[in-house]
């Protein structure tokens, strides 16, 4: 419990408000208005009771010679101060809270978008979204009862130095029922937040057992699982009813506690009240004073407790979003630009591992430009890796990947992405139009050159056909292309802008073959033939290429022309497979 | 405000009879309710009884005190403060516990419903929008639970027992609060209506920030091959902007609504104290009654805030379970007979009788289909997506029932079928081979409850796939991960096959992969096929062009009717659409839909 000790909280909260004083000091001064008028509050009370409901009622005195109207004009201001301080307290404090969280989804969307490829492949997409949402809110959660905690310190020191003025016998009723007060808070804050924490675990556990039961609804339908699924999710409703009734529990004993104290405070002011009165001490107004005062702090002081309660969730929170926002930049390189003329790709010696794992070891290849090379093996034998290296999504182990004899991490990344395109066999499209999907906002591509790679693609034909043509909005939140459309999209995605070299990483799949033949036909015979690497699985494509690169376990084990390559018996039997496959 | 308010009762109504759970708690509600406004009230009135009995003023000024009157109201104060907290407490235990297991009701009824519900409401609603039903909106209600509620069962009394207390010390300056009071009620209701509007945005913001989070995170090797870092993150950016602005928005009317109680509340105080003084005498007003008036009053900001803070919390809980209820409204149109006839063992005929289907919010995807399967007959439908082959496969396994006409097998109607007998007689292996996340093991039983490792061993030996099982990393006992992700899809439908087996069903119905599968797997699954669809009746969703060749009867689905049967040779000679589907296969061998777009 170290996190929650007073000065890390301190620690916390410092590091989160610092970049934003300015609205957090106006919570804090709209917090102590509301204090102070609260405190006011019950004195003007006090005294009007003294300076005129006890001489008008009991004394006989004329109400003129009272100042009634204008106790009767201060509670109203005074209220209207502290209300003031409320609505400054809670606007500015969200506000504080907001400017935190847009600093944090800026800070964690620059992350997410910069830090090279590995670290989203050591991460889960929902964990990297949850970041972004509940955590960040969870981290904040803590400053919008923080100005108004602070305040009740305020308050509470005020208070009791207007009691203690008062009388200090009665003071001494305070000083033993706050720090009561204080301390059941401590205890129930505690004692919540580890049913709390409990009760969130609970809640996870639900929803995935329900999650995977109507993800697999159709397989629960086939083998007649529906009574098994209920019983499986039953069981974490029923753990979660039962943290959430513990709960239940503590809320219920400690709020009646926390709210009674109070009122029993009160109770104690009214006989010690008047014994100081009998003894002249102090007047019935000054009693009623303390009363009401006693009445008015019980709610900030729980407020306190809010406060304490989202300290620890706070900071599990700054936690999680500490594996993003720690995670270092690469040093910047020396950002040279892509040698004019025909890109030559040179890959060198390359090994590629992962802990123990060696994927790739000392692997060489050449594209040429204008050559057209397909890079083939067997699932699992390092022919995707290779493409992300060359896509700088993986940074080598050892080895040196160079564009026209400049080595690729010397690049400016945007130029190589001029230079180099890739598609990919997972046609990842954005919620944005077909043309918007294709252009990518990248300099020099219009309409024109957008309508030429789709046409080279041979999506021109079904682009045209969609509802809007290629103003359609496609991808996860718009229209469902099929997988071979989609694939499409993305290919022109990868020949609009004039490449000088394109990798097609297994790019066409699920694209027929003969349209296939037509794409790659179209890109060979265009003017400036882009130099090409194509992972292919099949037989057609590879014959397309001038070369074969066969790469086995992680090493480049022969390369040649498609005929030459047949006498290796691996190669043959890979090749038999295929057109197997094809012939089917 | 007038309609939703109505919606909110309507709502209310039905939820309670849809949770008999909560009728226990009824009565706690009021114990509650009344028990935390005595406790409330009890101290405001001792002090007026101190002040007015307890205490009397001397001609010198001075104030002479009744200590063992003081002392005794005090106490008995004190009693009723502790006795009513007590059962205030009580009361919200057993208030809390009912609640929680109402909700704990509706969402596992909730769940059932979604699994009763036929294949045809599964295809319209997402399984998100269900997943959301059971956890996301049920979590609203249980928040109300947590906190809202106290508000609305201490609320009310603690305001009537206020308003009748100083009704009791005089009934004109109870018409003063009223009246100061009043303008309370439009004002927060004016909030509120702004604040839903805040909310609704605020949502959005925040589905669009992670929708556009989202992008950034799938996108991310797009993003990084073509450098375009600059124009997501500015959407991200912006959408951030957006969720911050939405903030404010939300912030300003909470900002409001707390300070409107207090402001009142002291306006009231102001006016019942300078009624009070001034119009003493016509009122019969004491010292201690006035007092007790004002500290009455005081009391009251506490349940109005906490009512105004508590509306968009209720306003949620109250739209949630709206939703549920509306869920457990939707009616589940496959009902399983009782007890229902049971089919031979064996392999079973197929007789589709002039059936016809649609979705609830979709044209017809079937329309009079008759086909007569004869039992042991080995069947490939082909046809182009959206053709209704994978519809008429589906309501042979009675996924759904039709809209009209009947499918009966062995001769017997499908909904006269004990569903049991229907369970272990009609198999279908989905394209989309879903695993749980247990072992391979366990996910093979599933295919029949009560299998023993014997039987287990038994299938995977039928299938020849024990070199298969032994390659994975822990045999039968591999993690399959969540929906299987471990395996690949080839794999996947492996495990799929061997369930089947054990399953031994007179009726296999096969839905071919569509995607990529690798030469060897494909050789694997080509082979368990072939071994499972030895002495049962097959049929077959064809994607291949060799699985329609090797079918004894091809069936050509065309715009949800049967438009050609035959065998392969016949069908291709006659050049009708199979002629054509087969001429556009042969130059394409991995994907099939794409015939359409050449």
């Amino acid at each position: 419990m170290s996190d929650t000790s007073f000065t890390s909280a301190a620690r916390l909260v410092r590091s989160l408000i610092r970049p934003h004083l300015k609205p957090f000091s106006v919570a804090v001064f709209g917090s102590l208005l509301y204090a102070g008028g609260t405190v006011a509050g019950t004195i003007i009370l006090g005294r009007a009771v003294d300076d005129v409901v006890l001489p008008v009622f009991d004394e006989g005195a004329s109400l003129a010679d009272t100042s009634m109207a204008t106790w009767a004009i201060l509670i109203v201001v005074v209220a209207i101060v502290r209300v003031a301080g409320v609505g400054a307290r809670r606007y500015f404090a969200g506000m504080t809270a907001e400017q935190v969280s847009l600093r944090f989804r800026r800070d964690l969307s620059n992350s997410y978008v910069r830090l090279p490829m590995e670290f989203h492949r050591e991460r889960h997409p929902g964990d990297l979204l949850a970041h972004i949402d509940a955590d960040t809110e969870k981290v904040t959660e803590v400053l919008h009862p923080l100005p108004f905690a602070l305040a009740a310190l305020f308050m509470v020191i005020f208070a009791a130095m207007s009691v203690v003025v008062v009388d200090l016998q009665l003071a001494l009723i305070g000083f033993v029922v706050f720090p009561i007060l204080i301390g059941m808070n401590r205890l129930y804050s505690k004692r919540v937040e580890v049913a709390a924490t409990a009760q969130q675990h609970a809640v996870g556990q639900v929803t995935s057992v329900a999650h995977e039961s109507f993800d697999g609804a159709l397989v629960v339908k086939l083998l007649g699982r529906e009574s098994h699924e209920s019983q499986r999710f039953e069981h974490e409703a029923e753990i979660l009813r039962t943290h959430r009734a513990r709960v239940g529990d503590l809320r219920a004993l400690f709020e009646s506690g926390l709210d009674a104290l109070p009122s029993l405070g009160i109770v104690g002011v009214m006989i010690a009240g008047g014994w100081r009165v009998n003894a002249g001490a102090i007047t019935v107004g000054e009693l009623v004073q303390v009363a009401a005062l006693f009445s008015a702090l019980g709610f900030p002081v729980r407020v306190f407790g809010y406060f304490l309660e989202n300290v620890a969730p706070s900071f599990a929170g700054r936690r999680r979003l500490a594996t993003v926002l720690d995670v270092a930049f690469p040093a910047p390189r020396a950002n040279l630009k892509v040698p004019d003329g025909p890109l030559n790709l040179s890959v060198r010696g390359l090994t590629v591992r992962y802990g123990d794992q060696t994927v790739l070891s000392d692997v060489d290849l050449d594209v040429a430009g204008g050559e057209v090379v397909a890079l083939v093996g067997a699932t699992g034998s390092g022919k995707s890796t290779l493409v992300d290296a060359i896509a700088g999504l993986i940074e080598p182990s050892d080895g040196d990947i160079t564009l026209s004899g400049v080595s690729r991490r010397d690049l400016d990344p945007p130029d190589v992405a001029d230079a180099v395109s890739f598609a990919f066999q997972e046609a990842f499209l954005f919620a944005d139009s077909v043309q918007d999907n294709v252009a990518l906002g990248r300099d020099g591509i219009g309409a024109n050159e957008v309508n030429a790679a789709l046409s080279m693609a041979q999506a021109a034909t079904f682009v045209a056909q969609l509802p809007d043509g290629s103003s359609t909005v496609v991808g996860e939140r718009g229209l469902s292309l099929s997988g071979g459309q989609r694939q499409r999209v993305a290919l022109a995605r990868a020949l609009a802008g004039s490449p000088r070299l394109v990798v097609l990483d297994d790019a066409t799949s699920a694209v027929d073959a003969r349209i296939e033949r037509r794409i790659l036909d179209a890109l060979h015979s265009s003017p400036e033939a882009p130099g090409m690497l194509v992972v292919a699985h099949r037989l057609s494509t590879i014959k397309l290429a001038d070369r074969v690169v066969f790469i086995k376990d992680g090493r480049v084990v022969d390369t040649g022309p498609h005929d030459e390559l047949l006498t290796n018996p691996d190669y043959l039997a890979l090749a038999t497979a295929y057109e197997q496959a094809e012939d089917q | 405000m007038a309609r939703s308010s109505t919606g909110a009762w309507d709502t209310f109504r039905r939820g309670i009879k849809a949770s008999p759970e909560l009728k226990t708690g009824l009565a706690a509600t009021l114990v509650m309710g009344v028990a935390a406004a005595i406790g409330r009230l009890s101290i405001p009135i001792a002090l007026q009884r101190v002040i007015d009995t307890g205490f009397s003023s001397n001609a010198d000024g001075s104030t002479s005190v009744d200590m063992a009157r003081v002392v005794t109201l005090a106490l008995l104060a004190g009693a009723a403060v502790l006795v009513s907290t007590s059962i205030a407490a009580t009361a919200q235990r057993r208030l809390v516990r009912s609640a929680e297991s109402a909700i704990k009701g509706l969402r596992t009824r909730a769940f059932d419903h979604v699994h009763r519900l036929s294949l045809a409401d599964h295809v319209d609603t997402s399984s998100g929008t269900f997943l959301a039903r059971v956890t996301s909106d049920v979590e609203a209600i249980a928040r109300f639970v947590q906190h809202g509620l106290f508000a609305w069962t201490v609320g009310p009394p603690i305001i009537v027992g206020v308003l009748t207390v100083s009704a009791f010390y005089s009934w004109q300056l109870t018409i003063v609060v009223i009246l100061t009071l009043a303008p309370t009620v439009p004002l927060l209701r004016w909030v509120q209506r702004r604040q839903f509007v805040a909310y609704a945005e605020l949502r959005n913001a925040v589905a669009n920030l992670l929708g556009e989070a989202n992008e950034l995170i799938t996108g991310a090797a797009t993003i990084r091959a073509y450098g375009v870092a600059d124009r997501v993150d500015g959407r991200v950016r912006g959408a951030a902007l957006r969720r911050y602005r939405a903030g404010l928005v939300r912030n300003r009317y909470n900002a409001a609504v707390y300070g409107v109680g207090d402001l009142f509340g002291s306006v009231s105080i102001a006016a019942v104290f300078a009624v009070g003084v001034w119009q003493r005498e016509s009122l019969g007003l004491t010292s201690g009654a006035l007092v007790a008036i004002l500290f009455l009053v005081t009391i009251l900001n506490t349940p109005i805030g906490e009512l105004a803070e508590s509306t968009d919390e209720t306003q949620e809980a109250i739209a949630g379970w709206g939703k549920v209820l509306e869920l457990l409204d939707m009616e589940v149109d496959v009902t399983e007979p009782d007890p229902g006839q049971h089919l031979a063992r064996g392999p079973l005929s197929v007789d589709v009788e002039g059936v016809s289907f649609s979705y609830r919010t979709g044209g017809l995807v079937l329309d009079e289909v008759s086909l007569h399967i004869d039992a042991g007959a080995n069947v490939a439908i082909v046809g182009q997506t959206g053709s209704g082959k994978t519809t008429l496969a589906k309501l042979m396994c009675r996924l759904a029932d039709p809209t009209a006409g009947v499918i009966r097998l062995g001769g017997v109607a499908l909904p006269q079928v004990a569903s049991a007998s229907r369970l272990a007689s009609v198999r279908m292996v989905p394209q989309d081979g879903f695993l749980f996340a247990t072992t391979l093991r366990e996910n093979i039983r599933m295919g029949r409850p009560g299998a023993s490792e014997a039987d287990i061993a038994q299938a995977v030996a039928q299938l020849d796939m024990q070199d298969w099982v032994a390659s994975l990393p822990a045999g039968l006992d591999t993690e399959v991960g969540s929906r299987g992700s471990n395996l690949s899809v080839g794999e996947r439908q492996l495990a799929a096959l061997i369930r089947a087996a054990l399953a031994d069903p007179g009726l296999l119905i096969l839905d071919e992969a569509t995607s990529a599968v690798d030469p060897a797997t494909d050789q694997a699954l080509t082979n368990a096929i072939g071994r499972l669809s030895q002495g049962r009746t097959v049929v077959s969703i064809a994607h291949r062009l060799a699985t329609a060749e090797a079918a004894d009867v091809v069936v050509v689905c065309d715009q949800g009717r049967i438009v050609e049967v035959g065998n392969h040779d016949e069908l291709v000679n006659a050049g009708g659409v199979y002629g054509q589907l087969h001429a556009a296969w042969i130059g394409n061998t991995r994907n099939r839909e794409e015939a359409r777009d050449a």
